[in-house]
């Protein structure tokens, strides 16, 4: 059981990771990080199966904090599309060099 | 006196200065909130805020001065503590210092940027203090939270929401490995606790287990994002320079240094008897950050980019205390902590004062000729810039930083000689955009066509003067910082289980060495 559940949260964090990666659309690409988190909150639960209640108790943490860290997030992407007017990294180049 | 942290009042007063800290800018930021935005009001909350820090300060050195100390729990009492919390309160007050005269200039009249920069710093002492992957993961995301919001503070600035949006993107992708790999550890082990972790490994001969290495490499991958190592540091040019330039002198500074305390500590305190394995990889990634970071520091000319690759060379140097990985790598390594805060924060402070409105006049080539109209800056810029160089005497505890690390390196049972060598030659190879800038300062003559600068406010000039004397004047005498970092050291080791690094260190290294031989030598029967 746990080795299935293991295969499966690995699976989605490979996906989150391929998504980000590939992907340039800002929103998406935190949907992708969502999907990461997801994952690691998934392994918690299934390790918490065997060693009590830590796992659980930080996956509430996670939750909690992931909720802040969106709610910043989404005000930063809302800045730089007050400015550009889109929210594709491949046309927010300024800075570089 | 000791600290019982099953008990909660215990665990609260063992938490004293982080919890002043944090009720103090709650009502900081009820004050903020109270009048009206103006930029005389954020000045007061700017003030207040500073002499909140000073406060926790004060209370950290007492208790540093009473030598608490407290069992195995989530949190730890000890002078690594003390010494990285005391780091992180100085670069906050000359982060604020330096705020108080940009965002007059800037326009920027919020004053709950102080505040949050408060917030900041409590997840950092957080961080310092964690002995606990919860504690760990919950510090780095308050601390990564609010910088968020702070690097985004001038949102009218285009740049400054692309640093915001790009630094956001990538901390929360690199979080989010971070905590895989925390699940992982707990996985393998079945604790969160630092302590725990490396009893569990030793007690149930994990050190081969798939899940804890993967979960160690994901960690390393996450902290290589924060400190900003080789290959993790694509992010950093470019928030740096997009950044507000205090905030960018506090993420170079403090961010920095937090995450590195935390790393410390988990590596040495939850991972010892695993060192075999996670040398390797720490050993190279010290090696490609000092090569990487000082080579494109030598092409970049916009002061802020050049400033970030230095302080990602910087932080191979402080990797290469993590490898050593004994108690005088780790006193090193608080002592290269304050040295390179100090001139970082310094060197930041003169690129605030030399500014114009709308971050303008960041090219070095614009400071040709400073010395001949800002005698006092251009000296002062030229102490930090040497400071970060290394260099004796005029670069005051630039110098013992990096003369410390090396003696660690050298010292340790088993030597580090090669990365010492790749220290000081890398080291010579920042000279050459280190001194460029002294050079442009002092040799090259006053272009007419750049504006000359303002007279700077005087919170900034404070933050230059004090900086410049505190590296100064501890460079004549670095003793008195030397023996309270190494009275920091222990905290690490001897809490450490099976006998603490520097004792498992030898052995773990001649049993690699056995292998390696046996290797070679397995087509003799008689080897095995």
């Amino acid at each position: 059981m746990l080795a299935e559940s293991l295969a499966l949260t690995a699976a989605l964090f490979i996906i989150g990771v391929m998504g980000v990666l590939i992907h340039r659309n800002a929103i998406i690409i935190f949907m992708c990080v969502e999907l990461m988190l997801t994952a690691v909150n998934l392994t918690f639960v299934a390790f918490s199966r065997f060693y009590g209640a830590a796992g659980q108790v930080f996956v509430v943490f996670v939750m909690t904090v992931s909720a802040a860290e969106a709610a910043v997030g989404l005000a930063i992407i809302i800045a730089i599309f007050r400015h550009r007017q889109t929210v594709n990294l491949k046309d927010i180049n300024l800075l570089r060099g | 006196m000791s600290f019982d942290l099953s008990l909660p009042a215990q665990l609260s007063g063992a938490l004293g200065p982080d919890l002043f800290l944090m009720g103090g800018s709650m009502l900081l930021l009820l004050w903020s909130g109270w009048r009206p935005e103006s930029d005389e009001h954020q000045r007061s909350v700017g003030i207040l805020s500073m002499a909140l820090c000073i406060f926790t300060m004060v209370l950290v050195g007492y208790y540093a001065y009473e030598g608490y100390t407290a069992n195995v729990g989530p949190i730890a009492v000890d002078n690594f503590r003390w010494a990285a919390d005391e780091i992180f309160l100085i670069a906050t007050v000359g982060t604020i210092a330096m705020s108080l005269d940009y965002n007059r200039r800037e326009g920027i009249t919020p004053g709950e940027s102080h505040v949050l920069l408060l917030l900041a710093t409590f997840g950092m002492m957080i961080l310092a203090a964690a002995r606990d992957l919860i504690i760990v993961f919950l510090g780095i995301e308050l601390m990564s939270i609010a910088v968020y919001v702070l690097v985004g503070l001038n949102r009218r600035r285009e740049r400054s929401a692309e640093g915001a949006i790009k630094y956001f993107l990538l901390g929360a992708f690199s979080t989010a490995f971070l905590l895989y790999g925390i699940a992982l550890v707990y996985g393998a082990t079945g604790e969160t606790n630092f302590a725990r972790i490396a009893g569990n490994i030793g007690k149930f001969h994990l050190e081969q287990n798939p899940l804890l290495l993967v979960g160690i490499a994901l960690l390393l991958v996450g902290f290589g994002f924060k400190v900003a190592a080789v290959p993790f540091h694509m992010w950093a040019p470019d928030v740096y320079e997009g950044a507000p330039t205090p905030i960018t002198a506090y993420m170079a500074a403090a961010v920095k240094a937090a995450a590195f305390a935390a790393f410390f500590r988990l590596w040495l305190e939850a991972f010892p008897s695993l060192l075999t394995t996670w040398h390797q990889p720490v050993w190279w990634l010290a090696a490609v950050t000092m090569v990487v970071g000082n080579l494109v520091a030598l092409s970049q000319r916009n002061i802020k980019r050049l400033l970030a690759y230095s302080s990602i060379a910087h932080a191979g140097y402080i990797l290469v205390a993590l490898v050593v990985g004994t108690k005088l790598g780790s006193s090193a390594f608080m002592f290269y902590l304050f040295a390179y805060t100090m001139a970082t924060l310094g060197s930041f402070a003169v690129i605030v004062a030399l500014g114009a409105r709308g971050e303008d006049r960041m090219n070095v080539e614009e400071y040709a000729g400073l010395w001949t109209v800002r005698p006092g800056l251009a000296v002062a810029m030229a102490v930090f810039m040497l400071a970060l160089l290394g260099f004796p005497i005029f670069g005051g505890i630039g110098f013992f930083a990096k003369w410390y690390v090396l003696q660690a390196a050298l010292q340790a049972p088993f030597p580090q000689t090669r990365l010492a060598v790749l220290l000081v030659v890398t080291s010579l190879v920042s000279a050459g955009y280190y001194l460029y800038v002294v050079m442009v300062m002092f040799m090259k003559p006053r272009d007419n066509k750049v504006a000359l600068p303002e007279p700077a406010g005087g919170w900034t000039r404070a933050v230059v003067w004090g900086s410049a004397a505190v590296i100064l004047i501890f460079g004549l005498f670095p003793d008195t910082i030397v023996s309270f970092t190494r009275r920091s050291a222990p905290g690490l080791t001897t809490d450490a289980p099976s006998g603490g690094v520097s004792a498992s260190l030898p052995r773990s290294m001649s049993a690699a060495k056995t292998e390696v031989v046996a290797l070679r030598y397995n087509s003799l029967p008689s080897r095995h």
